[in-house]
């Protein structure tokens, strides 16, 4: 866009003979480099992330190894060091939030773009955008304080009681080994992330869903197709893989949500099945447990933060990777 | 035509009550359904944050030092933390927009469509995508670790969250600007950096201000990068570039834990200060564009 406009500058042949000079102003090649400095900064912090923390966690990688990593032990009195209980409980609460956010985002998205007339979907829009508005350790307040406890009460205790020795449900959300559900669960910190989450999800969706040709959307209508038919029919196909992209990005925004899950999530190191019963997430274990950690435990913590960054990075890269081949694609078509 | 006209008045293409159209209505009310799952929990939150927040929030509150955790809700207030907040939130703001604003002026008007441009552009997509405790993390491993401390670490830490969303809202805002206003101040002999510093920047100016208040109030409300840089403490420390120091956030994750009543009236007051901030923050932004491009 910008390339024809830098050739006008130096070739042009009107203007003053002083402005016409081969050589551009100093001015002009100090900010020039400036401006690349800050662009290049963006590159130089990713970089930096990678290499300062993973330096940092050198101890714990060589103390543990591989399999010690991996392992399921996490007892810092006796230096185990073993992070599966904590990429568990990401992946957990991070699909609970997914699963529950998407259905709910998609359709809002789809509310605003086909439904509610172009006054209304703005306010409705503000509404959304209030959720993330709402700053994380407040969710978590609110989670620890007040949901949770209720949600136990109303909610958990007939659930699981209700449901347990069903197959499969009982499994999922019967009490836990201890006969006890919890109000600081895997479920509730799912379902906040789920809360936090929605915003991102329905605005790139909307997005998405925007690009769809008014034409094909009329196609449809004009063949006698419902407003549901049109939409299965026509914006479905068309937005599937940037829907797909707003979900990856969701996902990764769960996985890393820190203080919320903290305060939610129950902090217990133990691999369950039962959703209403306490976990523990990556980024909770290093915010519940920095402050306390020196040598090989901090060392593994923030080795812990190296394997959330790496993880985030993938699902990112995917999920802008997948959202601008989508776009690209609407644009060409 | 005319009488094509008269054949679609006779031909009446919907079919009423049928199973299809009612799919359809159901579809929608699904729809309409899921904005109000959207608004349920928004309105618990904030119906809970206001009050329990009100009865405690007041002038005093604001400004009077922190007490122990036993004490009741009518000692004290969160003084030291609004000091915090606010300083560190501000020099996050001096160090990250600026530098935000230059990476989208390169971006936007320096880079053309070359890799490196689409890669820095990509990545800072990505960026946003980095949690927030990673910055923290960070920071305590190339700063903290050598120097101590300080509201400086956790402005940095705020900073680092706060340069992709900047850099993508004013690359957003700059591309907006029509091409003719930068072709007009060429044809009059200017040079790129003036045209983009006097003619592109105050163009793009209200876009890019209400872009980095909402960056603002993302930051203010943070609490990861600064729990492990600025090591929350009590005392007011009104010296930012040294010691440690506090904010409303740190302290509302330190209060929320706390058994006593008092030390829990103070953390939801603190939530709702720092809600009215982000509000606030947020109703500024969308003033300052008027007809406001929703920025993500």
């Amino acid at each position: 866009m910008t390339s024809h406009l830098a050739r006008a500058d130096s070739a042009g042949t009107a203007g003053s003979a002083r402005a016409l000079t081969q050589q551009r102003p100093l001015g002009d090649r100090v900010f020039q480099a400036l401006a690349l400095a800050a662009g290049l900064l963006v590159l130089a912090i990713l970089v930096l992330i990678l290499v300062s923390t993973a330096q940092q966690s050198t101890s714990w990688f060589s103390k543990e190894g591989i399999t010690g990593i991996f392992s399921v032990t996490w007892d810092p009195a006796h230096n185990k060091f073993g992070t599966l209980t904590f990429l568990y409980g990401t992946a957990i609460t991070a699909l609970i939030a997914v699963i529950l956010a998407v259905p709910v985002s998609v359709a809002v998205a789809l509310l605003l773009t086909e439904v509610v007339p172009y006054r209304w979907a703005r306010p409705i829009v503000y509404i959304v955008d209030l959720l993330a508005v709402v700053p994380s350790v407040v969710w978590g307040l609110w989670g620890f304080l007040v949901f949770g406890p209720w949600a136990q009460r109303v909610i958990y205790a007939p659930v699981a009681s209700g449901l347990k020795g069903v197959p499969v449900l009982g499994n999922l959300f019967g009490p836990g080994s201890n006969g006890a559900v919890s109000g600081t669960s895997l479920f509730t910190a799912g379902l906040i992330l789920a809360f936090m989450i929605t915003p991102i999800v329905t605005s790139l969706s909307r997005e998405v869903i925007a690009t769809v040709p008014a034409i094909d959307r009329e196609g449809a209508y004009a063949l006698g197709a419902t407003r549901w038919e049109m939409i299965r029919g026509v914006v479905f196909p068309h937005s599937q893989g940037g829907i797909v992209g707003a979900v990856l990005l969701g996902l990764g925004r769960a996985m890393g949500e820190t203080i919320a899950a903290a305060l939610v999530i129950g902090s217990s190191t133990q691999i369950t099945s039962h959703l209403l019963t306490p976990g523990y997430s990556m980024p909770a274990v290093i915010a519940n447990q920095f402050g306390e950690a020196f040598g090989v435990f901090r060392s593994a913590l923030l080795g812990i933060g190296v394997l959330l960054f790496v993880l985030t990075i993938i699902v990112n890269v995917l999920a802008r990777g997948v959202v601008a081949r989508s776009m690209a694609r609407q644009r060409g078509a | 035509m005319a009488t094509a006209m008269t054949d679609q008045h006779k031909v009446d293409l919907r079919e009423p009550r049928s199973w299809r159209r009612a799919k359809s209505r159901i579809a929608t009310v699904l729809m309409a359904v899921a904005f109000v799952i959207v608004i349920v929990p928004l309105g618990f939150v904030l119906y809970t944050v206001i009050a329990k927040g009100a009865s405690i929030i007041s002038g005093q509150f604001l400004t009077s030092p922190i007490p122990f955790n036993v004490a009741p809700a009518n000692v004290g207030g969160m003084g030291p933390a609004v000091l915090g907040t606010i300083l560190i939130t501000a020099l996050a703001t001096v160090l990250a927009v600026p530098i935000g604003i230059l990476a989208a002026i390169y971006i936007n008007e320096y880079g053309g469509n070359r890799f490196l441009t689409r890669l820095i552009r990509f990545m800072a997509d990505v960026m946003t995508g980095v949690p927030s405790i990673i910055m923290g993390l960070f920071i305590f491993a190339i700063w903290v670790i050598h120097f101590g401390y300080s509201g400086l670490a956790g402005a940095l830490a705020l900073g680092c969250l706060m340069l992709p969303i900047v850099i993508r809202s004013s690359e957003e805002m700059l591309r907006l600007v029509p091409d003719a206003l930068r072709e007009a101040s060429y044809a009059l002999g200017a040079s790129k950096a003036r045209v983009t510093m006097t003619v592109v920047l105050p163009a793009a100016l209200s876009g890019i201000v209400s872009g980095s208040l909402l960056a603002v109030a993302r930051a203010a409300g943070e609490t990861a990068p600064v729990l492990f840089t600025i090591f929350t403490v009590t005392a007011a420390n009104p010296n930012v570039f040294s010691g440690p120091n506090t904010t409303l956030a740190a302290q509302i994750f330190a209060n929320a834990s706390q058994p006593y009543v008092g030390a829990q009236a103070r953390g939801w007051g603190s939530a709702l200060t720092l809600v009215a901030i982000a509000f606030i923050l947020m109703i500024a932004a969308r003033l300052v564009t008027g007809r406001a491009q929703s920025v993500r």
